[in-house]
């Protein structure tokens, strides 16, 4: 027998008991939807940190005081000097560039608006090394900071902060620690990255933070680019050995300083996420088998309502094999169709979420294949007891069946 | 179930000739529903042979068995066994689906069926919407839509009141006159006696087979 013909007794059969088909999809809905919904937004949150990852270049190895033990106590203390970004910046092979900040949240005062806003003072060559681009004016110069000059570059966000027009704050002045400095400069947004936005951060030379406002030889980070003939591991062991004979470190003593790789703990990060998402649509997976529990459910009290039916077919010359096939693929279309709608309803879910609570999300065609596969697969699987129970009936009994 | 078999049908010996119009009569419990079952394929014999147009179906497996029903085989029931959810074209096409036939072969054979029992403009009325005689009659055309070797009934108008019950038989007279081999299995005197040749059973054996002179 044709498997068209197979397909069009099934849907008669579907439309003829149309509510009941709906609530027996129901599961397979809900389970499809939430599988959809949840895939979509585990992709999103990935799709957003490969973009992070991708903003934050590659390249670049980031060193910050470490705690360290002395006599049972675990201190907390800056130890990088502008002397150690100074000597990593002399002679290496494997860092191209180095860039030092000093970090300190500050009062910061224009017009007659105040707020604290975290300054960092950073040599000239810190835009080229974190990718930053200039909107208006430029980055202060290795005159500017030679001279120790009060000068200031803006993140993208804090003229919006200030109420001003970005273009119209170049020329003005804004006091920091109540110390006049001069705008030079507004950075394009960049985006933030975890828990640090570095747009709505100000930049003002490195001897002028350290001479006018901190008054300290401390900085917070150093930020070291790789040369881009050499590999991280490289780059990090120079390092290393350049900053312990900086800070005299005997042999077999632990560093006081630690290295990291952003890139490697974005990609933690990402790992992390993807196994969240896997863990989201596994639990809504569960979901679609119990589903699948349902389909079988009501497609075993099909069987006994349709008993006669089933008992008339075989007399008129159906096999048992056309008798299987008709009940096995009237539970897949069941499952197909509750697929279908699932689909939708998790891709509508996804589009609200990502409209109203502005999540990420990402709906990709391998997650809508794949929750349409296993929706077949659960009406193909649940399906076949309750077929191989209608196609297994003896054609006098089923005759005889009220 | 209960442990203990009884044997339905024992000394059964019965020759049914291409043509022939025979009437099987016996009380509830003669075993002539078992005789029907074997006759028309649905079950097989314990012991002993069934030959049907040469072929030995006592031997033969289950998708062989469905094979002869869909061809060889018109069944018509007493409670007309219709697929309610269908057109009477629908349920009289459900034989020739199992048979393979092409959609427009299925329309054109379906129809010359209705045709043939007088129901040319019922075509599109489910089982529902028509009376027990044209159910009855969609039934046969049912069974006559792929030119079976035999029509096998069952008490076909047990579920009649007797002028329909008429009508119906009137129309097997015919189709029997037409060439067609016709078995009904009944417990009616009057139905009986239209047939050509009446067989008797009682507690599973034939206990008279009679010739009936054209009358």
């Amino acid at each position: 027998m044709l498997l068209g013909e197979t397909v069009r007794i099934s849907l008669t059969s579907i439309r003829s008991n149309l509510f009941r088909a709906l609530l027996t999809m129901l599961g397979i809905v809900i389970g499809v939807g939430a599988v959809i919904t949840m895939v979509a937004l585990g992709t999103g949150a990935q799709r957003q940190i490969d973009k992070q990852m991708a903003a934050l270049g590659g390249d670049i190895l980031s060193i910050q005081s470490s705690s360290w033990f002395s006599r049972g106590v675990a201190r907390n203390q800056r130890t990088l000097t502008t002397d150690d970004a100074a000597a990593l910046s002399r002679g290496m092979k494997h860092v191209s560039a180095v860039v030092p900040e000093i970090n300190s949240r500050y009062q910061i005062k224009y017009g007659n608006q105040n707020l604290n806003i975290t300054t960092i003072g950073t040599t000239p060559n810190y835009p080229d090394v974190h990718g930053f681009n200039f909107a208006y004016g430029n980055m202060f110069s290795a005159a500017d900071e030679a001279a120790r000059k009060r000068v200031v570059v803006l993140g993208a966000e804090i003229p919006e902060m200030f109420d001003a027009d970005p273009a119209a704050l170049i020329g003005r002045t804004i006091q920091i620690r109540s110390i006049t400095f001069e705008i030079i400069g507004v950075l394009e947004p960049k985006g933030g990255f975890g828990w640090r936005n570095p747009d709505d951060d100000v930049w003002i030379p490195l001897s002028t933070a350290q001479f006018r406002v901190t008054g300290d030889e401390f900085v917070e980070t150093i930020s070291a680019k790789i040369a881009p003939t050499s590999s991280t591991e490289m780059a990090m062991l120079e390092i290393e050995r350049v900053l312990r004979r900086e800070h005299g470190i005997l042999p077999g003593n632990d560093n006081d300083f630690a290295i990291m790789d952003r890139r490697q703990f974005a990609e933690s990060r990402q790992e992390a996420t993807q196994v969240f998402t896997y863990l989201l649509a596994g639990i809504a997976g569960v979901s679609l088998v119990v589903g699948g529990i349902g389909i079988m459910n009501i497609m075993l009290v099909t069987v006994t309502e349709r008993t006669r039916e089933i008992g008339v077919r075989k007399a008129l010359g159906a096999t048992r094999g056309n008798i299987l096939l008709q009940f096995l693929v009237e539970s897949t279309i069941l499952c197909l169709l509750g697929g279908l709608i699932g689909l939708l309803l998790g891709a509508t879910a996804s589009a609200l979420l990502a409209r109203y609570a502005g999540w990420q999300t990402a709906m990709s065609t391998g997650s809508a294949l794949m929750a349409f596969g296993f929706s077949a697969t659960v009406g193909i699987v649940f399906g076949i007891w309750p077929a191989r129970r209608a196609a297994g009936l003896d054609p006098i009994e089923a005759l005889r069946h009220e | 179930m209960g442990g203990s078999f009884i044997d339905a049908l024992r000394c059964v010996d019965l020759d049914i000739v291409p043509g022939e119009y025979v009437a099987i009569r016996g009380q509830s419990g003669s075993g002539k529903s078992t005789l029907m079952n074997i006759i028309g394929c649905l079950d097989r014999p314990t012991a002993g042979e069934y030959w049907l147009n040469g072929d030995r179906v006592s031997t033969m497996n289950d998708k062989q068995l469905a094979r002869i029903r869909n061809l060889e085989i018109g069944f018509v029931f007493q409670t007309f066994n219709l697929l309610p959810r269908m057109s009477a074209l629908a349920n009289v096409e459900v034989p020739l689906i199992y048979s393979g036939r092409k959609r427009k072969h299925r329309f054109a054979l379906a129809s010359a069926a209705l045709e043939t029992v007088g129901l040319g403009d019922r075509m599109s009325h489910r089982p529902s919407e028509m009376s027990g005689g044209q159910r009855q009659r969609v039934a046969i055309a049912r069974a006559l839509v792929t030119n079976p070797s035999i029509l096998l009934a069952d008490e076909p108008t047990g579920n009649l009141d007797s002028n329909t019950g008429k009508e119906i038989m009137d129309l097997f007279d015919r189709l029997h006159d037409e060439g067609n081999t016709v078995i009904v299995v009944t417990h009616e005197q009057h139905i009986a006696k239209r047939a050509s040749r009446v067989v008797r059973l009682s507690d599973g054996d034939v206990v008279s087979d009679t010739y009936m002179s054209e009358s």
